[in-house]
C-alpha cells in the first residue's frame, strides 16, 4: 500500500469514527468500510483504526476474524458467495459450484490471478425457494444453472470499468 | 413464489398509519395488556412472551431504552423475514413504533444481515417517507412527548448474531459471542440500556393485534399456540415459498398445501430443529409439540439423511463461535462421527457415545446454538439409523 493511499484511508476511517463519536459501537461500521473500499482489511488499516477508536489492534484484529464479511486477505473485485445450506444444495448447488470453478479457473477459496473475482461459499441466504442462490457482491442471484454460470460472470466482467483493479493484484 | 392464498393474519389488510394513532390513543399498559391476552410469542423461534418481554422492558429502570429489530435471520430454510422487509417494512417500523411507545424507548434499530444488504436501499427509502408521515421523529402522530426514530445497522456474516445478547454484542462492536444471561437483554441490553430485541414477524404481527383485537388473533391457532405463523417452505416440494398458516397445523395437512405429500422426512424448525419422519406426520406444529421459527425444509422418497445431517453439522462447525467448549469441540466431534458414519466405520457404541454428547451439548452448552445443534443429529439417527447402517459399507 502506498503512504499516500494509507493516508487517505486513514482520513476515511476517521471521519467514519467521528460520526459515532469515536465510539465502538461504530467499529463494524468502519470494518464494512474499509473492507469495500480496499477489499480487505490489511494490517495497517487495523492499526488506524485501533487508533481511531482508542482501542488495542488485536481487538480489531479479533472482530475482523469473527465475521465472515470481513478479511484480511485481499478479496477480488467481485465476491461470489454460493449457497452450500441444505435446500441449496438439494436444489443442485454442486453442478453449480462446479461450473464456477470451471468458468473462473480457481477452486473454492481462491480468488482470481487478475484479482477479479473470489469465489466462495457461504451459510443460507434465505433464498431457500429460490435455490440454488448466490451473492455477487451484494446482488442475489437464483435458480441459478451451470449454464447460467458463464453469463452471470461474463455480465460483472463487462461492467464499466471493471478491468481497473489497484493495490497489490495489478 | 407463492403467498398465501387466504389472508389470516400477517397477510390481511391493514391501513398502517390508521392503526398506528389508534394505537397510540391507548394507554402503554392497555397495549401490553392486549399483546398479553393475545398469546402472541416470539416468533423468530425460541418462543419467549412479548408482552413478558416488552413489560419488562417497560418497567425496567433506564434513561435509554431500544427497541431492536432482529432482521439477522439465518436459520436455514428460512426466508419469510426476507419477504416481509421487502413487501411489509412500514408494517415492520410501525411494529417498532408501537414496541418503542409501549416500553418507552426512544432510539430503534433494525440490525440487518449483511446477506440482505440489496433490500438496505429500500428500507432505508420507506423508513425516510415514514419520517415524512410523522410515523417517525419528534412527536409522532402528534402524539405529545413521544419521540422515536429507527436507523439499520448491517451486519457481517454471522449467524450467531440472531441469538439477541450476540447481537448486541455485535451492535456494540465486538464479536458476536452470546452473554451469559441473566441480566437479560430487556434489563441490561445495549449500551446497557434495557433493549426489547424482537423479531421481524412478532412486530407485524403485533402491530395486528393492537388494530384487530387479541380475541380475534385467538380465533386462529390452538390454545397455547395463538395465532398464525409465517413458514418458510422449501426442499422437495412443488410449491415451495412463504405460507402464512395456523399454528397447530399437522405436518400432512402442511405438505398437502405445498405439494410435498411424498416426503419422507421434514425438518421443522431449519438447522437446529428437528427431523420428522413420516410415521410422526400427524404432530401438530405449535410450540407444544414441534416448535419452529418457520423453517420447513421437505426431503423427498430418494434423499440420504446422512447427507442431510452432515450439512446441518457442518453448518454448526463453521457457525459455532467458538466461546464455550460444548459446541466448539462438540459439533467437531459429531462432525467427524457423521463422517466415520458415512465410511461405515463407526461401531455402534461409538455412535451411542456421540449420542450421549449430543446431549450433554444440549445441556451444557451457553446459547442456543450449541444446545440446539445436536437435535437435527440427534432426530436423523434415531429415526434413520437402519437406513444409514443399510446403506454404507467399508468393506467394498
Amino acid at each position: 500500500m502506498l503512504a499516500s493511499e494509507r493516508d487517505q484511508l486513514k482520513a476515511e476511517i476517521n471521519k467514519m469514527a467521528k460520526k459515532y463519536d469515536h465510539h465502538r459501537s461504530g467499529l463494524i461500521p468502519v470494518l464494512q468500510l474499509v473492507q469495500n473500499v480496499s477489499r480487505h482489511i490489511s494490517p495497517e488499516a487495523m492499526q488506524d483504526i485501533a487508533e481511531a477508536f482508542k482501542i488495542h489492534p488485536v481487538e480489531v484484529q479479533g472482530v475482523v476474524s469473527f465475521y465472515s464479511f470481513l478479511s484480511t486477505e485481499k478479496k477480488g473485485k467481485f465476491v461470489i458467495r454460493l449457497c452450500r445450506t441444505i435446500s441449496c444444495d438439494m436444489a443442485g448447488k454442486e453442478a453449480v459450484a462446479n461450473q464456477l470453478e470451471n468458468e473462473l479457473g480457481i477452486e473454492f477459496g481462491e480468488t482470481t490471478t487478475d484479482g477479479m473475482f473470489t469465489l466462495e461459499f457461504t451459510n443460507c441466504l434465505g433464498m431457500c425457494d429460490q435455490g440454488p442462490a448466490m451473492l455477487v457482491n451484494d446482488d442475489i442471484h437464483t435458480k441459478v444453472t451451470p449454464e447460467k454460470v458463464a453469463d452471470i460472470i461474463e455480465s460483472y466482467r463487462s461492467r464499466f470499468g471493471a478491468h481497473v483493479i489497484q493495490g497489490e493484484h495489478a | 413464489m407463492s403467498k398465501a392464498d387466504k389472508k389470516l393474519v400477517i397477510f390481511s389488510d391493514i391501513d398502517v398509519e390508521k392503526a398506528l394513532k389508534n394505537a397510540l390513543q391507548k394507554t402503554r399498559p392497555d397495549i401490553i395488556g392486549e399483546v398479553r391476552d393475545s398469546g402472541l410469542k416470539g416468533r423468530g423461534g425460541a418462543g419467549f412472551p412479548t408482552a413478558v418481554k416488552w413489560n419488562l422492558a417497560a418497567a425496567a429502570q433506564g434513561e435509554r431504552k431500544f427497541v431492536i429489530c432482529n432482521a439477522d435471520e439465518g436459520e436455514p430454510g428460512t426466508f419469510k423475514d426476507r419477504v416481509l422487509l421487502t413487501d411489509y417494512a412500514e408494517q415492520l417500523v410501525a411494529g417498532m413504533v408501537l414496541a418503542a411507545y409501549a416500553v418507552g424507548a426512544k432510539d430503534g434499530i433494525i440490525y440487518l444481515r449483511a446477506e440482505y444488504t440489496y433490500l438496505k436501499k429500500d428500507l432505508e427509502a420507506t423508513i425516510e417517507k415514514m419520517r415524512g408521515k410523522k410515523m417517525l421523529g419528534k412527536k409522532i402522530l402528534g402524539k405529545e412527548g413521544f419521540d422515536f426514530d429507527v436507523h439499520i445497522h448491517m451486519g457481517s456474516g454471522a449467524y450467531i448474531c440472531g441469538e439477541e445478547t450476540a447481537l448486541i454484542e455485535s451492535l456494540e462492536g465486538h464479536r458476536g459471542e452470546p452473554r451469559n444471561r441473566p441480566p437479560f437483554p430487556v434489563t441490561v441490553g445495549y449500551l446497557g440500556c434495557p433493549s426489547s430485541v424482537n423479531n421481524v414477524e412478532t412486530f407485524i404481527t403485533a402491530l395486528h393485534i393492537v388494530e384487530k383485537g387479541a380475541k380475534w388473533f385467538k380465533t386462529f391457532g390452538t390454545e397455547k399456540s395463538t395465532g398464525t405463523k409465517l413458514f418458510s417452505i422449501s426442499g422437495d416440494c412443488e410449491k415451495p415459498g412463504v405460507y402464512e398458516l395456523p399454528m397447530g397445523i399437522t405436518i400432512k395437512k402442511l405438505l398437502e398445501t405445498v405439494g410435498g405429500e411424498d416426503a419422507k422426512a421434514v425438518q421443522v424448525g431449519g438447522a437446529s430443529g428437528t427431523c420428522v419422519p413420516r410415521k410422526d406426520f400427524e404432530r401438530v406444529i405449535a410450540y407444544e409439540d414441534v416448535a419452529t421459527g418457520g423453517s420447513i425444509i421437505v426431503f423427498g422418497p430418494h434423499r440420504d439423511m446422512l447427507e442431510v445431517a452432515i450439512n446441518f453439522m457442518e453448518f454448526f462447525c463453521e457457525e459455532s463461535c467458538g466461546q464455550c467448549t460444548p459446541c466448539r469441540l462438540g459439533t467437531e466431534t459429531l462432525l467427524e462421527g457423521l463422517d466415520m458414519l458415512d465410511e461405515g466405520r463407526c461401531s455402534l457404541k461409538y455412535l451411542r457415545e456421540l449420542c450421549a454428547l449430543g446431549e450433554t451439548m444440549q445441556l451444557s452448552s451457553k446459547c442456543g446454538l450449541g444446545q440446539s445443534a445436536p437435535n437435527a443429529f440427534l432426530s436423523i439417527i434415531e429415526n434413520f439409523k437402519s437406513e444409514i447402517f443399510d446403506t454404507r459399507c467399508s468393506c467394498r
